[in-house]
């Protein structure tokens, strides 16, 4: 299988991508500057975290815009698997491919630490190798991860089961307690009405293998391959 | 022609930055403060001399990109 991981000057979160999906996972990566045409043949696409442009106006704002994210939406148009982490969730939501907006996190500190999320749909084409209501802890590392969108699209995205994570304590209870940064309703990540297209603020890519001591992530990236060709997927 | 943009954040969406500068605001004694909400000014010198046409381009600016508009409004001011 061959994934892409899209490169924006800033994104620093891609060579963890490329090492999860290459080196753990062993499957082909592409790496794409920002400044590419997509390549054809891809089967899916990582938008990875980190900083692109500097969050200068808002994060995302100008990422979007790049020359790459032209073949992105026409990939994610055609039903093509994308999924945005962090920084790569913030550039969806500016390109329209997610609705809502991403706020400044209400404590206005940078967050970098472990957090619970639980499974909302297992459903889906990046948790059908979650239970429903399973319990993952990744780490997320952000300033701006207070999702926000309006109370007829909040409605709307429930009602569609496209809300995928929610920050949870460690027994799944959904408590603002447990809200990092004051996301409505904890969300943690969304998918589009499409189910092709997810993004999340934690970062899978930096719990992918045992050996760091969390491999929860392992179980997104899997889910992925599993839904692209059930018979091409690495044992778990 | 210069355009001078104003983007802030739409009334009822919270600004916790509003409101860390309101508590410091009032810890420096000004005590009759509130409702403090950040915002960002911007000026973008614009190549172009019939008024009506700069006016229709600053908008699409701030349409575009300069404001996010599922949580902020913008307003101009075009000399």
């Amino acid at each position: 299988m061959k994934i892409g991981v899209v490169v924006f000057p800033g994104s620093n979160c891609d060579h963890d991508c490329q090492h999860v999906v290459q080196d753990v996972l062993g499957q082909t990566v592409e790496m794409v500057w920002h400044k590419q045409t997509l390549p054809s043949g891809l089967d899916a696409v990582l938008l990875p975290g980190g900083f692109s442009y500097g969050d200068y106006l808002r994060t995302g704002a100008i990422a979007r815009f790049s020359p790459v994210m032209a073949g992105v939406k026409e990939f994610a148009n055609q039903g093509g698997l994308v999924m945005g982490i962090c920084n790569g969730f913030q550039i969806l939501l500016e390109a329209g491919l997610l609705p809502g907006v991403m706020l400044r996190n209400t404590s206005l500190n940078f967050i970098c630490k472990d957090v619970y999320v639980k499974v909302e749909n297992a459903a889906t084409r990046f948790t059908n190798r979650c239970q429903s209501g399973q319990v993952l802890k990744i780490p997320i590392a952000h300033a701006d991860g207070n999702y926000y969108t309006d109370p007829v699209t909040l409605g709307g995205i429930k009602a569609n089961a496209q809300v995928i994570f929610r920050y949870c304590t460690t027994e799944g209870k959904v408590t603002s307690e447990a809200n990092p940064n004051g996301s409505l309703d904890n969300i943690a990540g969304i998918m589009n009405a499409g189910g092709n297209v997810l993004g999340m603020m934690p970062h899978p890519e930096r719990c992918a293998e045992v050996l760091l001591g969390n491999d929860a992530g392992r179980l997104i990236f899997l889910s992925m391959f599993e839904s692209l060709d059930t018979s091409r997927v690495p044992v778990a | 022609m210069k355009a001078k943009i104003h983007v802030t954040l739409k009334q009822g969406i919270l600004d916790p930055q509003g409101k860390a500068i309101e508590h410091a605001l009032d810890s420096l004694g000004f005590k009759n403060v509130a409702n403090v909400r950040v915002g960002k000014y911007m000026e973008v010198d614009v190549d172009e001399t019939d008024r009506s046409k700069a006016e229709i381009q600053t908008k699409a600016m701030c349409e575009k990109l300069l404001a996010n508009t599922v949580v902020e409004e913008y307003r101009y001011e075009l000399g």
